[in-house]
């Protein structure tokens, strides 16, 4: 690889980096929208989130007394690990600066260590209410990365490696062809992508019942710049969740960026391709929480234990579909 | 045997408490045999007096409330604790002991996150399921019944619609049929079907509500975005037709201050109409929403006994087989003139309390129509004689009987005293939670639907 060449490549995972934080808070006020206007209301406008995000950055914040170290930092820890997740997926090139960190292993990790962290501050001001979310946050966390886990078997096993631009790029080829193992994962992938954002039908994002509350119940606390970061991190998550859905099963109109050669023409129609994703599967997000109630907290086992067995399933039809 | 030992034998043997309350050295007690109501006075020897409540025990809050005053004793009184005022004992208040291993509380008010009245509520879970519940009620304790003693008629009839007022229609009307029992006339035909048409119009709009808020605390806001249409129809409605979206002060003592023109009536049968072709297809989003119908059944179950037992009105005792309801039993008119159903479940549970209020609506659309199209002409109005007299009224609100008793002096008001519904039905529903979770808690809540003001007076 050349100077320039580096140079360019180096841009062009700065620019995604950069591209996933400003889109973020967007799809969040997109989804908004949607489910608003199928609620027969006018919703807030799509720039609502930014303009929280400014309010929110310019206020105060007010700590508990007994707040220690960890409440203050979390925030900002959270943010970073859903940020480096965020950005590792590839989004609309595979092949950047630094896809070769972008194993599924690797997010799901990061993506783990931000939920202790959460779980950590909303235990830490001692509470009730953070408590009773931590306490549901980590018995969903529990069932739901055992099946994240099971997908990525299947993954590996159908294309031989755990690195997400590998699995594009293997996918995109079409020598996979179609597969049940594959349809199979991607139901257990969406069960799992709801319940970790915290989406209809495990939490309700929009509500202001406290005792139901799982995700907003470990925030309740934090306010200001902390909130922000906090918020800022949620919608992280979920952009990188349907990024991720998409690489992997929906991989069309992803530019490559290997050996930093990149055409500007295949990185607006890799854009365009990421954007028009974004906006069927938020839509489609959209229409599912207007038509399902949420569950009850202990029917949430039974969800994403289904999740748990389609993956497990899908596993065993590989090896069956082999042994013959 | 005493008057007051032979009341209390009845109660035990089947007859209905509606309230207990004191009155300077007097405390009174009134009831119900069947469609009857029945007053007693006693007086209080050294302002002492055996608690009713160590018989009843629904009577336990009234009677608190009651020692609350500072005037009389209940002698016997199983619970000692204050309960409207709260600067009477000191902070902590003494919530009730619960022990066990892994238990832990979870306070939850008064103030909350959504826009509803305040009441602080104390969860004693083991890890999700509810072991007790325990509501503190007062903080929006007015003295309501302080403010009318020695005030004008006119006074007072603003005051008892300000009580609690999602449902001012009723209190206004409890309050004008108690001033006309007292002074022992009657309302011209007119009035009185004006006053039904507003009840079931205010019944309407608080069930349309009630629904689209349950649905929307079991986590689907579609349905309350449909019926909150269709409330706000109602209220506008309303607001058109008598001046006020909730009907505040029509109903007067004598007749009603506001008259509906042809042009009016029209409107409101418009209305009847539209809301009797949208209905059903909510109904039907609602009874084909499995993931709904899954929050809904089974949740926050109240037992019949119990219903029973605490003379439960309203939705939340007909939902659990408690079959009374004032219009047909008590039957004052206009209703004595009308056919309709009084639909009873007895399950119970939250999915009761949500059919129970569908099937209301349909029959108060029935009611609507028929008072419509048969409303009498003449006056509106009849003159309130400067006597003095007592009277008491059970008027069926959208939350149940409301009970209210009066004695006038002079022209003005000597004493008044008002139980909402919500004093049986609040008690109910900590036992109603127990052993369901935390997390279903505001569904269990909003399907009672207690007022809060109402209690606190």
């Amino acid at each position: 690889m050349t100077i320039s060449g580096a140079i360019v490549s180096m841009v062009a995972q700065g620019g995604e980096m950069g591209l996933v934080l400003l889109v973020a808070p967007l799809l969040v006020g997109y989804v908004r929208k949607v489910k608003a206007r199928l609620q027969r209301r006018q919703g807030a406008s799509l720039l609502q989130p930014y303009r929280d995000l400014r309010r929110l950055l310019g206020k105060e914040v007010v700590l508990a007394e007994n707040a220690s170290w960890l409440f203050r930092t979390a925030p900002y820890l959270i943010f970073a690990l859903t940020w480096i997740a965020a950005s590792l997926v590839p989004s609309f090139a595979t092949g950047l600066m630094f896809s070769w960190t972008g194993d599924l292993i690797v997010i799901i990790s990061l993506l783990g260590s931000a939920r202790f962290l959460l779980a950590l501050a909303g235990l830490d001001v001692g509470t009730s209410f953070g408590g009773l979310g931590a306490s549901r946050e980590v018995m969903i966390a529990s069932l739901a990365e055992p099946a994240m886990l099971m997908i990525v078997v299947t993954l590996a096993l159908i294309v031989g490696s755990t690195q997400l631009s590998t699995i594009a790029e293997f996918l995109r080829s079409g020598v996979a062809g179609l597969r049940v193992s594959l349809a199979l994962a991607l139901v257990a992938l969406v069960i799992v992508a709801l319940a970790e954002n915290g989406r209809f039908p495990f939490d309700n994002p929009s509500t202001h019942l406290e005792l139901t509350m799982v995700h907003e119940a470990m925030i309740l606390e934090y306010s200001g710049r902390h909130l922000a970061m906090l918020e800022l991190a949620a919608s992280l998550k979920l952009l990188l969740t349907i990024t991720l859905i998409a690489a992997i099963f929906f991989p069309f109109g992803m530019t490559s960026g290997d050996n930093g050669v990149v055409d500007l023409l295949g990185v607006s129609r890799g854009i365009l391709a990421w954007g028009g994703k974004l906006c069927v599967a938020g839509a489609l997000l959209g229409l599912f929480e207007t038509v399902i109630a949420k569950m009850r907290v202990f029917r949430i086992p039974g969800l994403l234990g289904i999740a748990l067995m389609l993956g497990l399933l899908a596993t065993l039809l590989l090896y069956v579909s082999r042994g013959l | 045997m005493s008057a007051w030992e032979q009341a209390l034998s009845r109660l035990e043997a089947g007859a209905v408490l509606l309230s207990v309350w004191g009155e300077g050295a007097h405390v009174h007690l009134a009831w119900r045999e069947g469609g009857s109501l029945r007053h007693l006075a006693r007086e209080a020897v050294d302002r002492e007096y055996p608690a009713v409540s160590a018989r009843m025990p629904q009577a336990i809050r009234l009677e608190r409330a009651l020692r609350d005053e500072g005037v009389l004793t209940p002698r016997g009184l199983p619970d000692s604790r204050p309960w409207l005022k709260h600067d009477a004992c000191g902070e902590p208040y003494p919530f009730l002991a619960v022990e066990g291993e892994g238990l832990h509380q979870i306070p939850v008010g008064p103030v909350h996150a959504g826009i509803i009245e305040p009441g602080h509520f104390r969860f004693t879970c083991d890890g999700e399921t509810v072991v007790r519940l325990e509501a503190r009620l007062g903080y929006v304790h007015r003295d309501v019944a302080g403010l009318m003693r020695g005030a004008d008629i006119e006074v007072a009839a603003k005051l008892a619609g300000r009580i609690s007022g999602d449902s001012t229609v009723a209190y206004a009307w409890a309050f004008a049929r108690a001033i006309e029992t007292a002074l022992a006339i009657t309302p011209p035909a007119r009035a009185l079907h004006l006053r039904a048409v507003m009840a079931e119009l205010e019944r309407v709009a608080n069930h349309l509500g009630d629904i689209g808020a349950i649905c929307n605390d079991g986590g689907f806001p579609l349905m309350q975005a449909h019926c909150a249409v269709l409330r706000e129809r109602v209220l506008r409605a309303a607001g058109s037709c008598f001046g006020h979206r909730l009907m505040m002060d029509c109903i007067v003592p004598g007749g009603v201050g506001a008259d509906l023109n042809d042009e009016k009536i029209r409107t409101l049968t418009a209305l009847i109409g539209e809301i009797a072709a949208r209905f059903p297809g909510l109904v039907r989003l609602y009874d084909l929403t499995a993931s709904l119908q899954d929050r809904t059944n089974g949740t926050g179950c109240l037992s019949p006994a119990l219903a029973r037992r605490f003379g439960a009105g309203g939705v939340v005792g007909r939902a659990s087989g408690h079959d009374f309801d004032a219009r047909r039993d008590v039957c004052y008119a206009p209703y004595d003139g009308a056919s309709f159903a009084v639909p009873v479940l007895s399950a119970g549970d939250v999915n009761a309390r949500i059919w129970l209020r569908i099937k209301e609506i349909e029959q108060s659309l029935g009611l609507l129509s028929h008072f419509l199209t048969t409303i009498p002409i003449g006056a509106t109005r009849c003159e309130i004689p400067p006597q003095d007299g007592e009277g008491m009224a059970l008027v069926e609100g959208f939350r149940g009987d409301i009970f209210l008793w009066l004695a006038l002096e002079e022209g003005k008001i000597r004493h008044c005293h008002v139980r909402d519904p919500s004093w049986f039905q609040w008690p109910l529903l900590e036992a109603a939670i127990e052993g369901n979770i935390v997390a279903d808690f505001p569904l269990c809540n909003k399907s009672f639907n207690c007022s809060y003001a109402g209690h606190d007076g």
